[in-house]
This record gives structure tokens, sequence and C-alpha cells, in this order.
């Protein structure tokens, strides 16, 4: 017994030691074919890093300027300020990067908007409003005129140097086309859009695709309300809408830029 | 006893005042003469009087967001700038009534004047007569405006439009509000910029 007992370590110990030795011979074989391997089998290359998009959420008024009085007794400043908040969140869950011009109810002068839109170099900006008048979702761009250049039919680009007042008229083209999109997935979300245009003092000042959005209550072809602004199901319809447009236009920007590098 | 050279100024002074009298009564009397006169030579005549003829109005509609033209006889002045406070004051008429489609409270009154003025800026060619109209708005009717941007900016596209339909020489126009510049309408609709009144013009119920 004592023997077996003895003999069997000992044979276990020189399989032991094979083992080891296979192992040791199939790590160095395995280092030195590494190179070879890594060069067969390259992992993908690492996606190219996404261009940035900033999209700038302005919630109209503020402060000592309530703007306009809706229902119920409510301001047209914190209406506003709480649907920018709803909206900032659903982009933020979209990985979509947002800067607002206000926090809180404070007044933020027009052109101090516009400068910060401007410093952002956002792809998309939105001054957000709210009314009693009208029906739905109404959206205006700047109606500042392209300037053309002399002799020359193809509109201005966005120049490096730009008056204050009249910025926004080297990108109406790009508002246009956010308006559109904009327009597109309210209509899609079963709300009655407005377009229009119309001078807005930040806004025309704005050097980015920028568009107005007045969100007025829901009514129907006789005119009865179906939804008021305080109506939390109609926000959240809005802002879903509005969240999925600039999805889709993230995407026609990320496209134009892998177009023009 | 009194010095002789005192008795003099006392004479003289006397004389003096006399004479400041007889002239303050003078100037008093042709003021006042001057006022009747200016009373006189400036006499408004009421649009009621004016032979009543055909204006075309944008009016605005909140129901479907439109400017829709209609064609209103009303009494018109030969001034233009007479003419065009008339055509604006029966457009807010119609919008202050109980049961306008869109709704600005304060009626003819809150055009408190119309300049017409040369075109600023450069000479279009194929106007180039233009002129520049100056809206002077009341500031009642300012602060008592619907705050929106549809609704302000419909009132501004009507005005202009309604100038421009009925004095098509008027192709920009500017807005005070008591004389003085002010910077929106109601919170949204810029007053501070020169609007082209040709692009107000729309098609038939066209969105703004």
């Amino acid at each position: 017994m004592p023997v077996g007992i003895e003999t069997r370590p000992s044979v276990a110990a020189g399989n032991h030691t094979l083992r080891a030795r296979r192992v040791v011979l199939w790590l160095l074989a395995t280092a030195a074919a590494a190179p070879f391997t890594a060069a067969a089998q390259a992992p993908p290359a690492p996606p190219a890093p996404q261009p940035r998009f900033v999209v700038v959420l302005d919630a109209a008024h503020g402060g000592d300027d309530t703007g306009g009085r809706l229902a119920n007794g409510a301001t047209e400043k914190i209406f506003t300020l709480a649907f920018t908040v709803r909206l900032r969140s659903l982009l933020a869950a979209r990985g979509i990067q947002v800067l607002t011009t206000r926090e809180q109810d404070a007044t933020v002068d027009l052109n101090h908007r516009a400068e910060m839109a401007n410093h952002a170099n956002a792809q998309a900006c939105l001054s957000l409003h709210a009314s009693e008048s009208g029906s739905g979702t109404h959206l205006f761009i700047s109606s500042l005129a392209l300037p053309a250049r002399p002799g020359d039919k193809t509109p201005a680009q966005p120049a490096r140097f730009a008056a204050w007042k009249t910025a926004q008229a080297a990108w109406v083209p790009r508002s246009l086309a956010l308006a559109g999109v904009l327009n597109s997935a309210l209509q899609h979300a079963g709300m009655t859009v407005t377009l229009g245009r119309a001078a807005l003092p930040a806004v025309d000042s704005m050097t980015c695709p920028a568009v107005a959005i007045e969100i007025a209550p829901e009514r129907n072809a006789a005119q009865q309300t179906t939804a008021e602004l305080d109506n939390a199901d109609y926000q959240a319809r809005v802002a879903g809408a509005l969240a999925a447009a600039l999805l889709e236009w993230r995407t026609d920007a990320w496209r134009i830029e892998v177009r023009q590098p | 006893m009194i010095p002789r050279h005192q008795r003099i100024i006392l004479s003289v002074l006397l004389v003096a005042s006399l004479v400041m009298g007889v002239v303050l009564w003078q100037l008093r009397d042709r003021a006042h003469q001057r006022l009747m006169a200016g009373e006189d030579s400036a006499p408004t005549r009421a649009p009621e009087v004016a032979p009543a003829e055909q204006a075309t109005l944008l009016v605005a509609s909140d129901q479907d967001n439109s400017i829709i033209p209609q064609v209103r006889s009303l009494p018109l002045p030969a001034d233009p700038g007479s003419r065009a406070r008339a055509v604006l004051g029966k457009l807010l008429e119609i919008y202050s009534t109980p049961d306008a489609l869109h709704p600005a409270p304060g009626g003819p009154g809150s055009i408190t004047q119309v300049f017409l003025l040369p075109a600023v800026g450069e000479k279009d060619p194929q106007h180039p007569d233009a002129q520049l109209a100056v809206v002077n708005l009341s500031g009642a009717f300012v602060a008592a405006h619907p705050s929106g941007l549809l609704t302000e900016t419909l009132t501004v596209l009507s005005v202009c439009g309604t100038l421009h339909a009925n004095l098509p020489r008027v192709t920009q126009v500017r807005f005070l509000v008591d004389g003085a510049q002010h910077s929106t309408l109601a919170g949204h609709a810029d007053l501070t910029r020169t609007y082209l009144a040709s692009e107000a013009v729309p098609t038939e119920g066209t969105h703004p």
C-alpha cells in the first residue's frame, strides 16, 4: 500500500512534468506565432469619431419678460422653461448634446441668447414659444432675404463676418430645411402645423439653422380645443416629435459631413 | 424835499413802465390773433365728408392662420397720408369687433398717424417713386395686443399688405409706438426693422 501510495505520486509527478512541458511549448509556440496570428486576424478598425452635434434650446422670455398670458393664469415664460427641460431630457436620452439659454426664471437679453447660440456652433437652434392663439404648432424661420452676390445667382455662403441684425440671412436655406424636417415629424405625429416667416430679433442674429417654434392648443376643424397647453400628454407628443425630428436632422448633418470632409 | 435827480429817475422809470405795459398788451393781442388765425387755417376734414371708395383690406384670421383680401366701401380722403390712416383704421375696426377672427382691441384710434416719406436704401428701378410709410401706433393698442408669434406676425403683415394694396407706391413700412421706436409689438414681432410691404401682400388665403 505505501509503495502504491508512493508510486502513484511519482507517476503522477511524471505526468505533471510532461503536461507542464507541453504547456510551456504551447505557450512559446503561441507567443512566437502571435504576430502572424494578429496580422491574420486583425480586429476591425475603430469607427471614425462622429462629428459634434449640438442643439441649442432657447426658452423664450423669462424674468421680467413674462411673455404671453396662457390659460389658467400661466405665463409663457414658465411654459417654455418647463417644455425646454422636457425636450432636453428626451434629446439627452438620445445622445444629443444640448445647450439651453436659460435654466431658471431669469431675464436673458435677446442679444445674449443669440451670442450663446453662436458660440456653441450648433447644428440646430430652436427658440421655444407658446400662445393661446391659433392651433397646433407654428414653425417660423427668419424673414430675412438671402443675400445674393452681385452677378451671381448662387446663394451666399455663411460669411466670416456678418451684420449682427441680419446674421441669420446666410443660414436661411438651412433653417428652411430644418423647418421641413420638424414639419414632417410633427405632421407624422398627427399635429396641425403652420409654417411661416417672421422678423424675430434673437433668431435674426443666430448663425445656425434656427427655427422659432410656437406651441398653441390643439383644436379640431370646428375650432374646438382638444388639448390645452398644460395637457401633459399633448406636451409629450410635441416634444417626442421634435426629438425624433432632431435625430433625423443629426443623421442628415452627419451625412453632409461625410460627403463634405 | 426830493432831490431833482431822483425825481428825474422816478419819472423815467414811470414812463418806461407805461411803455412796457403797452408793448406787452400789444404782444398779447398779436399772439391771440395768431392763434386764432392758426386754428382757422388748419381745418381737419373728417373722413366722413369724403366720397366712399372701394378699399382692399388684407384681413387676418387666427382660425386658419391666413390673410385674405376683402373689398370694403369706405370714405377715403384724397390726401395719401389721411387715406392710409383711414384704411388702417377700418382694418383695426374689424379686428376690434367681438366676433373678429383675429381679435385685437383698440379700433380705428389705434393708428395715431401715418407718415409717407421717400423710400430708403437702394432705388428700385421698377418703383422710382417708392415710399416708406411710418405707422405710428398708440401705446394702448400695443399694450392690449394679444401676445404670440403668429398673431403678432399676422397683424404686422396685414397692416403692411393693406397699405401696399391701397397705396401701391408704399413699398416699405416702419412702426412707431407713441412716436418712439419700440422693440416688439407684444413681445415677439420685431418693430425695429423696415418691412417690405410687397412681401406682405399674399395671394388668396396665403399663410404668413
